[in-house]
């Protein structure tokens, strides 16, 4: 019977590269600092010129919105800075962003959809709740820490929603829609938990 | 392909240190035993774990750069600057202590002596190790397949391995060095990155029916594996590993 | 293409965990193009959970993630798939 560990062995000094010279307060439950930041995709980076990008609420609405590059920059935007955090663990705090609130481009809105999708280009989708994403708690954003998104960490614009875990901020986003019931996503079909609250710790269906 | 399908579920095995050999500045060896080690094929790898005191854990995957050799298991890992495990096992593990380890993982990326050749192995960087692990592999058993090793490091301090690849050379081994960002005096092997010129003059030709291995960073594998498309090659011929972009 | 992008290889591990045999050599057939090929040949991609896609057209063949006991795993990309036992 080859040996097993009864339980895992302690790597002497070991701590790995995490920071922890934090506010544990700020640290939802199971989550650790870094000051990388990962890039994480599902598929290949998109490229989408900005000629051809638009961004669209579509659905469950009175009727469709569409704007294209130059008019969604002409939209009022803000700086928002908030801590992220990743369903794999890693957390980090006071990312600095730049973009146009949920609340702005829903503004004038009739419907009686009480879901959203985000859709992005390449196929991704995540799903939540619209409440969620509207009141100040959702963006889209094009730039990260001054800078204009790059492709890899979603560019030209990405969902900033920082009250979930972040796959709930779909990187490449070209879109929101609206529905009348709960279309579980790309994640949330295969295990990932359809809410994913940090702070909770649903990081997987059943937690 | 007997032998392939190792059944049941692998665990996580205590190996321990016996070991430590300095490569390159930024490269070490280290020499693990592993009691009940099942053997393993060239090519393959195993899964490292560490475990810190409060339970925080990481995993890496690192290749089998020995030949098979009873239970010694022998990794070569590259220290990554800010690496959240490779500096640990380069700097801070000792002789006598032990880690956890899973494996042999990998039945895809494996070459051993009956599949034949002509072999062309294409490595960037620590992309090496698992196509060593075939050299050495290829030299225990005393076999003379026709095997060619196109090996890109930065500088001449990289190379790893350099005596022992100029060692085994000779009897159907073939080393080709490129050095892409220093070459010492009087240097007369290729001086810049792998492309499709350089792999036509290196590798047999897509007469001859070689089988590729090409393991390193991703875009170094990537530019590899179209060139040898691009050269007439089956793309079904190449076999990669690519490490991500930064390495492992 | 991506920086990314693995092979199937780099989750070889992970596989034999969940099937309990080797999985890389295993052919698997997309059910997007039709084409068929090793499974350690797929393209590789890490976001939230581990995605992978025909090396050919890019469909997602599967997706993986992973908790502390449990693996959920969706194969509806995967016509078919041909293990050796």
């Amino acid at each position: 019977m080859p040996p097993e560990a009864a339980k895992p062995v302690v790597s002497r000094g070991w701590r790995g590269r995490r920071s922890t010279d934090v506010d544990p307060a700020r640290i939802p439950p199971g989550q650790y600092v870094t000051r990388d930041f990962p890039v994480l995709s599902a598929g290949p980076t998109p490229h989408t010129s900005l000629e051809l990008w638009d961004f669209s609420i579509i659905g469950e609405l009175d009727s469709p919105r569409r704007w294209t590059w130059e008019e969604f920059r002409d939209l009022p935007s803000e700086e928002i800075t908030r801590d992220i955090h990743c369903v794999n663990k890693w957390s980090k705090l006071d990312t600095v962003w730049q973009g146009v609130s949920v609340d702005t481009l829903l503004e004038g809105i009739e419907t009686s959809g009480e879901y959203v999708t985000q859709y992005s280009d390449g196929g991704y989708t995540t799903n939540l709740p619209l409440e969620d994403i509207t009141g100040g708690k959702a963006w889209v954003v094009f730039a990260y820490g001054g800078e204009p998104l790059e492709p890899e960490h979603g560019g030209p614009a990405r969902m900033l929603v920082p009250r979930h875990y972040f796959w709930k901020s779909a990187k490449w986003v070209r879109g929101l829609r609206l529905y009348l019931s709960d279309e579980p996503g790309f994640w949330e079909t295969n295990g990932y938990h359809n809410y994913g609250d940090p702070w909770q710790e649903q990081r997987y269906q059943g937690d | 392909m007997a032998g392939t399908a190792v059944p049941g579920r692998l665990t996580w095995e205590l190996a321990e240190l016996v070991e430590v050999i300095v490569e390159t500045p930024h490269v070490k060896t280290i020499v693990l035993d592993v009691p009940s080690w099942p053997g393993h094929r060239a090519g393959q790898h195993v899964d490292v774990r560490l475990t810190a005191a409060d339970g925080y854990q990481a995993e890496r995957s690192y290749s089998i750069a020995s030949a098979l050799d009873g239970t010694r298991v022998t990794l070569t890992v590259q220290r990554l600057e800010d690496g959240e495990v490779s500096p640990y096992l380069t700097d801070e593990l000792r002789p006598g202590e032990k880690i956890e380890l899973r494996g042999p993982i990998g039945g895809y990326f494996v070459w051993e002596p009956s599949d034949g050749g002509p072999l062309m192995l294409v490595a960037g960087g620590s992309g090496v190790v698992p196509l060593m692990a075939m050299i050495r592999t290829r030299a225990a058993a005393g076999d003379d397949t026709e095997t060619r090793l196109l090996y890109s490091s930065r500088t001449p301090d990289d190379v790893i391995y350099r005596d022992e690849l100029e060692l085994l050379s000779g009897n159907g081994l073939t080393v080709v060095h490129a050095l892409t960002d220093s070459q010492p005096p009087g240097w007369t092997s290729y001086a810049r990155r792998v492309d499709a010129e350089m792999l036509a003059e290196v590798a047999p030709s897509p007469a001859e029916r070689p089988r590729f291995y090409s393991c390193g960073p991703t875009p170094f594998v990537e530019a590899v594996a179209e060139a040898v498309v691009r050269l007439g090659h089956d793309s079904l011929a190449i076999k990669t590993e690519r490490f991500g972009p930064t390495g492992r | 293409m991506d920086d990314l992008m693995l092979d199937g290889n780099a989750i070889a591990g992970l596989l034999r965990e969940v099937f309990a045999v080797e999985m890389t050599t295993a052919i698997g057939t997309c059910g997007r193009c039709g084409t068929p090929g090793p499974v350690g040949a797929v393209h590789v991609y890490r976001g939230a959970g581990i995605v992978l896609r025909c090396s050919h057209c890019s469909n997602t063949l599967a997706k993986i993630v992973k908790s502390d006991s449990r693996v959920w795993i969706d194969l509806t990309g995967i016509r078919a798939l041909e293990v050796t036992v």
